[in-house]
């Protein structure tokens, strides 16, 4: 089952809301072997949406694509207004900076500051070396940089060396970044792998709050049921390379989902 | 106790694992070629102990070096100055060249696979080359002196690291640049902000390397010309002035050593 590819407000009615992210006929494949065959869906603004499969199922490889990290087989991407398969290496740069990911591996560079990890996330808008240490960032940058730290709770940590955190405070720091960057749709690619359960749910609860109170637009995915449940809008489930599962969370259980997993069926 | 029979266990893997005929042909040739090399090129013995007996002989050299003549201290010691002060200066320049020619040959930085092998080339070629044969060759350019013996350095020191740091870069952690590029960072950027904080521990390492090898090299240049000890070296030999040779050697030693110790403390407190 494919998703349609005009989604509707729902507080709206019937009032048409343009996407921010469409995916139609999206193929991927790997020297032959088809990965992704034929995606058709569309993300609304403002929707925190989760994307579910079992491993090797081709979540990571769909986000990628997205913002061309790896390079689509064929099928049409518009994201944020963009035709992203069109984009020249500029104009992809450009447009990389308004798309916020959240990594599986928070990616932070460990011999570097908390505050210079963050200030990094300016290099979406800035270059040169006012954008790579914070000791050469410009007072505005850094005042930003430590505004982001606290949102994320840990302003008073900015001079530490970031491999020193534990793992649920370099993943809020990536989020950290992520903010610094002023996106207007984020990827996370499972932010709570990898954290122990309280971790996971406090940064997954920390990254929809900010999706909420920025009006931004999240595509997540996680192998958490009970997160896919609490902190998405609608779940989007993949297998063999399509779009199986398509349904707003409300409607969802975690029994469900779990047949799911097990089966690999629509629910 | 429990005693396990021996036919309950499983019997151990064999001791050496099973070689095809091509790996001891492999083996063959290697002993060969070691052996035909030893042969053809180390000493005989008796001709060694003839030599050594004339190096201790009343009239011989090393009986000569002894007691090592230090008059000449205060000259020797500025020209071991300029010895150090060349080994810094094209150790500085070559480190600082490496670092282009290494992200050119970086294959996951380098813009183009051309451009790559180019820079891969050139690595090479300037590593491959011994640095007296760059001396001699910077010396038809510059003139004899200190300078020729600082470019001598600087190409030989961009082959040495730059091989060393194109090696730590590759192997760097993508995670960090992957994220940057994913922010929208250019290139440079994502070079400085990412890679070379990583590779900050192997490229300290591998620079304090080369300024050793720069400290020690630095003096042999001398024997062509190049700057440096190696001029008053050669003159104390050619003149048979073996006590201050020894005295110079001696010096030339305390000096490698004072930058041994010194790079090794900074290894330590850097990496």
């Amino acid at each position: 089952m494919n998703a349609p590819t005009a989604p509707q407000c729902s507080q709206a009615g019937s009032t048409y809301v343009e996407p921010v992210l469409v995916v139609g006929g999206f193929v991927k494949n790997f020297d032959g072997r088809l990965v992704l065959n034929g995606l058709d869906f569309a993300i609304a603004p403002g929707q925190s949406t989760a994307l579910i499969g079992a491993n090797g199922s081709g979540k990571s490889t769909l986000l990628k694509c997205l913002i061309r990290l790896i390079e689509p087989s064929a099928g049409q991407i518009q994201m944020l207004g963009r035709d992203v398969r069109a984009l020249s290496p500029r104009d992809l740069r450009a447009f990389r900076a308004q798309v916020g990911i959240v990594w599986q591996r928070h990616n932070l560079v460990p011999r570097l500051s908390v505050l210079s990890n963050v200030i990094h996330g300016v290099q979406s808008r800035l270059s040169g070396p006012r954008a790579w240490f914070q000791a050469l960032a410009p007072a505005d940058v850094r005042g930003e940089a430590m505004q982001c730290l606290d949102r994320v709770g840990l302003a008073d940590r900015a001079a530490t060396r970031v491999d020193s955190l534990s793992g649920g405070q370099q993943q809020r720091v990536a989020i950290a970044r992520m903010l610094m960057q002023r996106p207007a749709f984020i990827l996370a690619d499972e932010p709570d792998a990898s954290l122990d359960p309280q971790t996971g749910e406090e940064v997954m609860a920390l990254l929809l709050s900010l999706v909420r109170e920025k009006g931004l637009s999240l595509l997540m995915i996680s192998h958490r049921l009970e997160h896919t449940l609490e902190f998405s809008d609608r779940i989007l489930g993949l297998a063999k390379g399509r779009i199986a599962l398509d349904l707003p969370t409300s409607q969802a259980d975690a029994a469900s989902l779990r047949r799911f997993f097990d089966h690999q069926e629509p629910a | 106790m429990t005693t396990l029979s021996v036919s309950a266990v499983i019997s151990p893997p064999p001791r050496f694992s099973h070689r095809s005929l091509s790996e001891y042909v492999g083996i063959l040739l290697v002993l060969g070629l070691v052996t035909s090399s030893l042969m053809a090129t180390a000493p005989a013995l008796d001709k060694l102990s003839r030599g050594a007996a004339r190096l201790f002989a009343p009239s011989g050299m090393l009986t000569q070096m002894f007691p090592p003549d230090f008059s000449r201290i205060i000259p020797i010691g500025w020209k071991l100055l300029e010895t150090l002060q060349m080994a810094v200066a094209g150790c500085f320049l070559g480190l600082l060249l490496a670092i282009p020619f290494a992200i050119l040959a970086t294959d996951r930085l380098s813009p183009h696979p051309w451009v790559r092998n180019v820079a891969r080339a050139v690595i090479a070629l300037f590593r491959t080359v011994p640095d007296l044969i760059w001396a001699i060759i910077f010396i038809i350019i510059v003139g004899l002196g200190p300078a020729a013996g600082v470019m001598a350095i600087m190409v030989d020191k961009i082959g040495f690291a730059g091989r060393f740091f194109a090696e730590a870069m590759e192997e760097s952690d993508a995670g960090p640049q992957d994220a940057l590029r994913a922010i929208g960072a250019n290139r440079l950027g994502t070079i400085v902000s990412a890679v070379f904080p990583a590779c900050l521990p192997s490229f300290t390492a591998t620079s304090l390397f080369a300024l050793e090898k720069s400290v020690r090299g630095s003096a042999a240049l001398g024997l062509v010309g190049a700057g440096g000890i190696g001029v008053d070296l050669k003159v104390a030999f050619d003149l048979f002035n073996y006590d201050e040779a020894l005295a110079i050697i001696l010096m030339m030693l305390a000096l490698v050593i004072t930058v041994e110790q010194g790079s090794g403390w900074i290894r330590k407190k850097l990496i």
